[in-house]
């Protein structure tokens, strides 16, 4: 049952962040579901079961549908979450989407002070989401503050739970950058080292400790340093359904980096059909399509083999295991990755390669 | 679905006499295609047998941990339930699923 639904209603975005999970050609599609196309997929998900729903993107607040969509989901009776930079949201737009129904703001901050979170983004825009995550809370929302972590900001990792606490949010994510897409690209100056992983991680514990039921720190590992595969999604076409700007449904927001699998359309079959039958969501199902170390792995119904897009990424065949797998025969290359920042250190010097058009010729 | 590490609870936990809210984070209610009470809250669920869904559903803020025993114990016809609910609410609460009140 696809418990999760997330709408990416739009791969426009005015930031620029480097290790966005946007495709990299995101440019390229442009046939945005209209409003209507997106409300059948509502009903259509809470059909199929689907209770939880996060408003994504790109960024959300470019549709000026939002409201609208967020009010007829909330009819459904989903829990509604909006996934936002921020920008583009004002204290007016926040009260139209709070009496629309919505529940939860997930808010993303890339640092503790404007010069970092500018660079990082690719914007100015620090001030106004500190503003606007007071305004967040002065509206009555519940909020998840988002922070993508990578080499430039996981050393402000205390300063920012103490931000977090002084804007009073329930929730704190330290998302280590998962590396697909744009944050590939950029990954040799983005991974962090393990020493400062293991900082930030004491920070975390200490900050728990003291916190106690005040605030929840939610710390998503960088599964390169672990010797096994995050569960991803749960599974392949387990509980998670994206539906991308054009309609392509997914089984994790970055699935459509695997080539020579055909993701359905929310524009040529019903969502039942693609959820239940379509051979895009069969494909990586239960356990029957793994290969050896995965197939005869007491950890399978565990770990479900890791990340299809990981090991698509890494190997070329996504039906392999996850490369981060100490069992996996290609789990070098992750070291080398490792090794490589390891001996780059802390230091981020060369230019990121922001998220951006791609041009002619690229 | 997200499954936090959760630290303890700050305050201590319900005793039979403690009256019991929800805490408003959290949005209790039946679910037709899980034929199941489910809590949800940001970005997670979690779904209830079917003893916890009757316990949460009589949470009110005014009923203590004994009004609600004995409140399932009359619809249920069950003997006392006082410490199977009581020891529920000490999971719930450390869960922030509900808060003590007075």
């Amino acid at each position: 049952m696809p418990l999760w639904l997330v709408l990416e209603l739009t791969y426009k975005c005015p930031l620029k962040c480097p290790w966005c999970n946007n495709p990299v050609d995101f440019d390229k599609y442009r046939n945005e579901l209209t409003t209507e196309e997106w409300k059948a997929v509502l009903r259509e998900g809470r059909r199929l079961g689907a209770l939880q729903l996060g408003f994504s993107g790109g960024e959300p607040m470019l549709r000026p549908d939002l409201e609208e969509l967020v009010g007829e989901a909330d009819r459904l009776g989903y829990y509604t979450n909006l996934i936002t930079s921020g920008v583009g949201l004002n204290p007016q737009r926040l009260a139209a989407l709070k009496a629309a129904g919505l529940k939860q703001v997930q808010l993303s901050l890339q640092a503790c002070d404007s010069e970092l979170n500018a660079k990082l983004v690719g914007l100015d825009v620090w001030a106004h989401k500190i503003a606007i995550a007071r305004e967040i809370k002065a509206q009555g929302f519940p909020m998840v503050l988002n922070v993508p972590v990578s080499r430039f900001n996981i050393d402000q990792t205390e300063a920012l739970i103490e931000l977090a606490e002084d804007l009073g949010v329930e929730y704190l994510e330290f998302a280590n950058l998962q590396y697909y897409n744009w944050a590939m690209l950029n990954r040799s100056e983005l991974l962090p080292t393990r020493e400062q992983l293991a900082r930030s991680e004491a920070a975390v514990r200490a900050a728990r400790a003291r916190l106690g039921r005040k605030m929840t720190i939610y710390f998503v590992i960088p599964d390169y340093y672990d010797g096994r595969p995050k569960a991803c999604m749960n599974g392949w076409g387990a509980i998670h359904l994206t539906i991308a700007p054009d309609g392509t449904a997914l089984p994790c927001q970055e699935a459509r980096l695997i080539e020579g699998v055909d993701f359905p359309n929310v524009r040529d079959g019903g969502l039942d059909w693609i959820w239940k039958e379509s051979p895009g969501f069969q494909k990586f199902r239960g356990d029957g399509w793994m290969k050896d170390p995965c197939r005869s792995c007491d950890e399978r119904a565990k770990d479900f083999g890791g990340c299809r897009c990981q090991a698509f990424l890494f190997t070329g065949d996504a039906a392999n295991a996850d490369p981060v797998c100490s069992k996996s025969p290609h789990r070098h290359l992750i070291d080398a990755a490792l090794a490589q920042a390891a001996e780059r250190g802390d230091a981020c010097r060369a230019p990121l390669q922001m998220r951006a058009r791609q041009t002619e010729g690229m | 679905m997200f499954a936090p590490d959760l630290p303890p609870a700050d305050l201590p936990p319900p005793g039979l006499r403690t009256v019991i809210e929800m805490n408003p984070m959290y949005l209790f209610r039946w679910e037709e295609p899980q034929q199941a009470f489910v809590l949800l809250y940001p970005e997670g669920v979690v779904k209830l047998n079917g003893p916890a869904g009757a316990i949460l559903g009589a949470v009110d803020g005014e009923r203590s941990v004994a009004d609600i025993a004995a409140l399932l114990s009359a619809r249920y016809g069950d003997a006392d339930l006082s410490s199977d609910v009581l020891e529920f609410m000490e999971t719930a609460h450390a869960q922030g699923w509900i808060r003590t009140k007075s």
